[in-house]
């Protein structure tokens, strides 16, 4: 049976087909004014890369924060329940899954099958999510992607304020003014991000494994502060960014009839 | 798809509507008619001040201020008034509102706000300290009586500290003389003391029959039932009302009669709601899940006691005991002893009083999950409300939270409790209905 899982981000959309639960394809589109075509185009493409037709598809079901916005899907599935499902269906051994996006990370605490017990949601501030490494990588004048990896050169920690995106920046700019090297800062930014995000997961009980997916699982420098701060290991699945789609992919083969 | 139980408007729903509006009016006509007015707390023993006459009207602040809540446009000017004039914008909500209210001169039931004769509260929390300091202030000096009633839980309340409260009452009855150079009858406060007990208790009366399933009530709805207890918990029409109110649930009970027709899941909540948003609950419907009521709607009002099957329901009260009260001592003693036992009183001294009666609500209403509200805009009600998740959630029931504030309706952000009701409705593998 194959089926679709779209995950409408802030940031990106996001399509995964799946066949008898094998992952076929995957695409990704960003999300400009047009959001519709957006989604729209991504569908498309992965339905190419699979070499399929939409009437190929027996369910779609979607996921994310504009999850109401596809009009082709047959169903909705809440992003804590996608991310819990997709994260435990590749990391067969996690229970705790921590999903960190554009704007917004949240923890959930599941059972072997990844059905979620309990779930925490950050709250307002962008400051526990990927906009702010956007907002603090602009602040230091370097390129998003260099963010991480230049963290992983500092030996040095640096408190932080990780509270509220806007004293954040402010911060950096006093630290960019006392010379201090710009691997320290990028330290700080992610050391004080990772314990926003762990303070939040810590109103769980957070039970290992622990796995990490959405887009702030590929920055190397966020993952390593997570890990130092947890002190724990962090399981990423493949394609961290996928997992939500993958995780609607498996809700829509469930719901047609084709079991998890 | 069709509901599972038949539903039915509520009979007395007009009459509630009625008492309370007429409330609002008659403190604003007060005056007109000869009469006195005085504000304070929901908390206050509004029972003390009937003894003045029967012309005496009160305007309780938090009602005031979740009616106010109600109106956003009006809210948010109160609360931008009161950030104008220097306070912060974390102090109750509820209070900012009826500043603000003072501040425009303007009154959530239309005209200018009414100014009172005198102000009567107690302070169980620290806003309630210097909710009615600051109003008398700002309505440019009115006469004012703060009763301190913090003597510890329940549990360790003994003659001395009830002399304590009695004392207060005392005094604070010959001041009311002073003021308003009327003569005090005691008559009139034994009987708004026994309409006391006896609304109260009947108030618990109802929530406990709503461990029915289904619920003949839904919390939504429950809102605009206890409300009246906490605006004149001593009157005659409070009493009248909850009776009637009773033998009606009652009679749903027996019928079968349903709140939410396709009730499938139970929840409770805490604390109070974000009052511009009550609209979520009906969006909790969509999953035939029922909000049976919470602490906050059975305890703030509604007087409980262990039954003998170690089951919680009303309170019995000293009529029922057969306790003389005949003086205004006596009057003055039961009432101090009734309110010291009050369950919303209880958790200002720890947390872990409010998880074990929560726990009970979630054992006895039978509830498959509770929905925690962080509510910004009380430290009173909110006070270890992280510590109450705990134990619900060790207890083994699901839990909730969602953040926002009963007053300020700039902290409540809806898309968002949206989506968290719809993952833990799916954790509790709950499906919307189209
Ligand atoms: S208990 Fe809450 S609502 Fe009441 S006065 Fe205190 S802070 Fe305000």
């Amino acid at each position: 049976m194959k089926v679709a899982g779209i995950d409408v981000g802030a940031k990106f959309v996001k399509v995964v087909i799946v066949d008898d639960g094998n992952l076929v394809s995957r695409s990704s589109r960003l999300m400009g004014f047009e959001q519709k075509e957006s989604i729209e185009e991504a569908f498309k493409e992965a339905l190419e890369k699979a070499g399929l037709k939409k009437e190929d598809l027996t369910h779609t079901t979607a996921t994310g924060s504009g999850k109401t916005e596809v009009p082709f899907a047959d169903d909705e599935f809440t992003e804590v329940s996608a991310a819990a499902k997709g994260a435990v269906n590749l990391i067969p051994s996690a229970r705790t899954v921590i999903d960190v996006g554009a704007e917004e990370g949240r923890a959930m605490h599941t059972n072997a099958k990844g059905k979620v017990l309990d779930f925490v949601i950050n709250e307002r501030c962008a400051a526990g999510a990927g906009s702010f490494t956007e907002a603090m990588a602009r602040a230091l004048e370097i390129p998003l992607e260099e963010i991480g990896p230049l963290s992983l050169k500092s030996k040095k920690s640096i408190p932080m304020n990780a509270q509220c995106v806007v004293f954040a920046e402010s911060e950096v700019v006093t630290l960019v003014h006392q010379k201090t090297p710009k691997e320290d800062i990028a330290r700080a930014i992610h050391d004080a991000m990772a314990s926003r995000i762990i303070s939040m997961a810590r109103r769980l009980s957070i039970e290992e494994d622990v796995a990490l997916v959405g887009g702030l699982a590929n920055n190397v420098g966020f993952v390593e502060s997570l890990r130092r701060e947890l002190n724990m290991d962090v399981k990423i699945p493949e394609e961290p960014e996928y997992v939500p789609a993958y995780g609607a992919a498996l809700a829509a083969a469930s719901r047609a009839g084709g079991g998890s | 798809m069709a509901d599972k139980y038949p539903t039915e408007r509520l009979k007395t729903w007009n009459d509630a509507k009625d008492i309370r509006l007429n409330y609002y009016k008659d403190f604003a006509e007060a005056r007109e008619k000869g009469g006195i007015r005085w504000a304070g707390g929901a908390w206050a023993f509004d029972a003390v001040p009937a003894g003045l006459g029967d012309d005496v009207y009160p305007l309780t602040g938090e009602p005031y201020g979740a009616s106010t809540a109600f109106n956003r446009e009006f809210s948010d000017d109160c609360l931008e008034a009161t950030e104008k004039y220097g306070f912060a914008r974390d102090l109750c909500s509820y209070m900012r509102n009826y500043w603000g209210s003072i501040l425009l001169n303007k009154y959530t039931f239309g005209g200018e706000f009414p100014k009172s004769d005198f102000l009567w509260t107690d302070h169980i929390c620290c806003s309630h300290a210097k909710w009615y300091q600051v109003a008398a202030e700002l309505e440019g000096g009115i006469p004012y009586y703060c009763v301190d009633v913090a003597v510890g839980p329940d549990e360790e309340v003994d003659e001395n500290r009830i002399e304590y409260i009695v004392g207060q009452l005392h005094d604070g009855i010959e001041w009311m003389e002073e003021i308003t150079g009327r003569t005090y009858d005691d008559n009139r406060l034994i009987e708004a003391v026994k309409n006391e007990f006896r609304s109260t208790s009947t108030w618990a009366e109802i929530c406990a029959l709503n461990k029915a399933i289904p619920a003949p009530l839904d919390e939504k709805s429950m809102y605009s039932l206890y409300v009246l207890g906490t605006l004149m918990k001593h009157s005659k029409k409070v009493v009248d009302f909850y009776e009637e109110l009773r033998d009606e649930v009652k009679d749903r009970v027996e019928r079968g009669i349903a709140a939410v027709g396709n009730e499938k899941c139970r929840v409770m909540t805490d604390t109070q709601p974000p009052w511009a948003f009550l609209r979520v609950f009906r969006y909790l419907e969509k999953y035939g899940c029922v909000s049976i009521g919470s602490l906050y709607t059975f305890g703030l009002i509604g007087l409980w006691e262990v039954k003998e099957d170690g089951t919680w329901g009303p309170k019995t009260t000293p009529m029922e005991k057969g306790v003389s009260i005949t003086s205004r001592d006596e009057a003055l003693r039961e009432l101090v002893k009734w309110n010291l036992d009050k369950p919303e009183w209880q958790h200002f001294y720890s947390p872990k009083y409010k998880s074990d009666m929560m726990i009970r609500i979630a054992r006895e209403w039978k509830l498959d999950g509770v929905l925690l509200h962080y509510n910004r805009g009380c430290e009173g009600l909110s006070l270890g409300i992280a510590e109450n998740r705990l134990a619900l959630q060790e207890a083994g029931y699901p839990v909730m939270i969602f953040e926002g504030n009963m007053g300020d309706e700039r902290e409540f952000d809806e898309a968002r409790t949206v989506a968290r009701i719809d993952a833990f409705m799916e954790s509790l593998d709950m499906t919307k209905e189209a």
